[in-house]
């Protein structure tokens, strides 16, 4: 039993705005619902399947009610960021076994303008809250080893972030649009050492959404033909404390499931969208999915490596979450909404990247430092 | 100026009262099975390594080193570091860094644990020896 080609992207939309004050979150989901149903040439009654994570109001009945949808199959596995990139296989599994055909994917919210509610807690509660784990030195801490142990600088970091920003200035939604240099991250403060402010994210209000459904249906509508080859998806943790190790992700097992799913090695990726929360998520990340070996991430981002026309692999042309968005402080969806915009050919010209056949979208969830979810999707023009 | 940094009380529960008891009498646990021999970090009754309820209290040497850590340079608190320290008996444990310069810590650097209190039982923090 495979995924492989049994689900194709038919519908993506990424909300505009980066600033939401005048809207409610359920509000948000909705716009960014009808957007991709309308992308696909759909309508809401045409959806069996509907999937949202943490950052829907309520979760999946309030949402389904609100919604007005008439659904046979239900997800709403949350992890985080990457939430999305395991909607996207989950809803594959679902199309596959005829539990559902069309399925919606949302996620919206509004963490610029408001404040976002605490992480649910488990376990570990009394043995961690105390000391303050937040996502920029929870990062920081993967960021220091990983320094240590390999000999990254923040020079390598910054090149991620200045690649970045070269793709960001032809995103007209984008919230930073300025071509940044290495120096500038360098001076930008110290947030939580070893990360500056320019290694990190920006906080966004906004949302996205995806319509995934069979071949038949697909090859039905009018868009470019989108489907999944492979998907992968893990959690990593401190486990008991035995053998600590933060210079890698769980992406080292979500990638090769993905990758051997597919039947394709990191050396035919064309686009990688690679969740970057911080510029260390992008360089451990594309260590662990095998774009070079583990400890190599800073020679390999370095010089516009990740700069779409300049380097070998272009990554995040929409500028991704270190200047366009990062809504609801998870950037899962706009990695795969991204990734269908190259493969359709539909990203701006600057940025597209030639015969785009073979793309990447992948993700983290949680905090890398300490407990955290990864999942991995290949994606394929069909 | 900051806020003084007040720490949470521990919750507790059934499973995990003896650590906070002796938390109380300055001593820091960790759990080993008795089964696999292995030791963990924060305490399970249950072993998350082979899975055996053959599980007991040691006390640590409460000494070990640095694995990692990052310094937040702003807080409504001030700033703090957190981090993970590499106990002697071998599992890691998350913590932040106390009385100490936090520009001067170091990955490798030796430390011990001291205990820090809070309205209900005391909260295990390390630093430099």
């Amino acid at each position: 039993m495979t995924i492989k080609g049994k689900a194709y992207i038919a519908g993506i939309y990424e909300h505009p705005t980066r600033h939401a004050p005048d809207k409610s979150t359920a509000q948000l989901h909705a716009e960014v619902a009808k957007g991709a149903i309308e992308d696909a040439g759909l309508t809401k009654a045409d959806i069996d399947g509907y999937f949202c994570a943490g950052d829907a109001p309520g979760g999946l009945w309030p949402m389904v009610d609100y919604l007005g949808l008439r659904v046979r199959h239900m997800d709403s596995t949350e992890t985080g960021g990457c939430s999305y990139l395991i909607h996207l296989g989950h809803a594959a599994e679902a199309i596959a076994a005829g539990k559902c055909s069309i399925a919606l994917i949302t996620l919206a919210g509004k963490p610029r303008t408001g404040v976002m509610p605490p992480r649910a807690q488990g376990a570990e509660a009394d043995f961690e809250t105390a000391y303050g784990a937040t996502t920029h030195n929870a990062y920081g801490m993967c960021a220091m080893r990983h320094m240590h142990d390999y000999g990254t600088t923040s020079e390598q970091l910054a090149w991620i972030k200045v690649a970045a920003s070269h793709h960001a200035q032809y995103n007209p939604h984008a919230m930073l649009k300025d071509v940044v240099t290495v120096e500038d991250v360098l001076n930008s403060p110290l947030i939580s050492d070893p990360l500056h402010r320019m290694d990190c994210c920006v906080v966004s209000d906004g949302g996205g959404a995806l319509i995934v459904t069979t071949p038949e249906i697909a090859k039905s509508l009018k868009k470019p033909l989108v489907r999944l080859i492979g998907h992968g998806e893990a959690m990593k943790g401190p486990r008991g404390g035995k053998d600590l190790d933060l210079t890698y992700s769980a992406g080292v097992w979500s990638g090769p499931r993905a990758f051997e799913e597919a039947g394709v090695t990191p050396k035919d990726i064309k686009y990688a969208s690679i969740y970057d929360s911080f510029t260390i998520t992008v360089l451990m990340q594309l260590e662990d999915l095998g774009f070079c070996k583990k400890g190599e991430g800073g020679k390999f981002v370095s010089d516009g490596n990740l700069i779409s026309g300049v380097g070998k692999l272009p990554f995040n042309t929409d500028g991704g979450g270190l200047c366009s968005n990062h809504p609801v402080n998870r950037g899962g969806i706009t990695k795969i909404i991204e990734a269908v915009r190259q493969l359709r050919g539909e990203a701006h010209p600057k940025v597209q990247v030639p015969n785009c056949d073979l793309a990447i979208a992948h993700g983290t969830g949680g905090l890398l430092g300490v407990r955290h979810a990864a999942s991995t999707c290949i994606l394929e023009r069909a | 100026m900051a806020e003084a940094r007040k720490y949470p009380a521990p919750q507790g529960n059934p499973e995990t009262a003896p650590f906070w008891e002796a938390a109380r009498q300055g001593k820091f646990l960790i759990k080993r099975c008795t089964a696999c021999g292995e030791p963990h970090y924060f305490p399970r009754a249950i072993c998350p390594f082979c899975f055996s309820d053959q599980t007991v209290w040691e006390e640590s040497s409460g000494e070990g080193e640095i694995y990692t850590f990052s310094l937040m340079r702003k807080s409504p608190t001030g700033p703090y570091a957190i981090g993970y320290v590499t106990l002697k008996e071998g599992p890691s444990v998350q913590t932040n860094f106390v009385d100490c310069e936090l520009e001067k810590l170091r990955i490798g650097q030796k430390v011990k644990v001291v205990f820090k209190p809070t309205d209900g039982a005391p909260l295990p923090f390390f630093t430099p020896v």
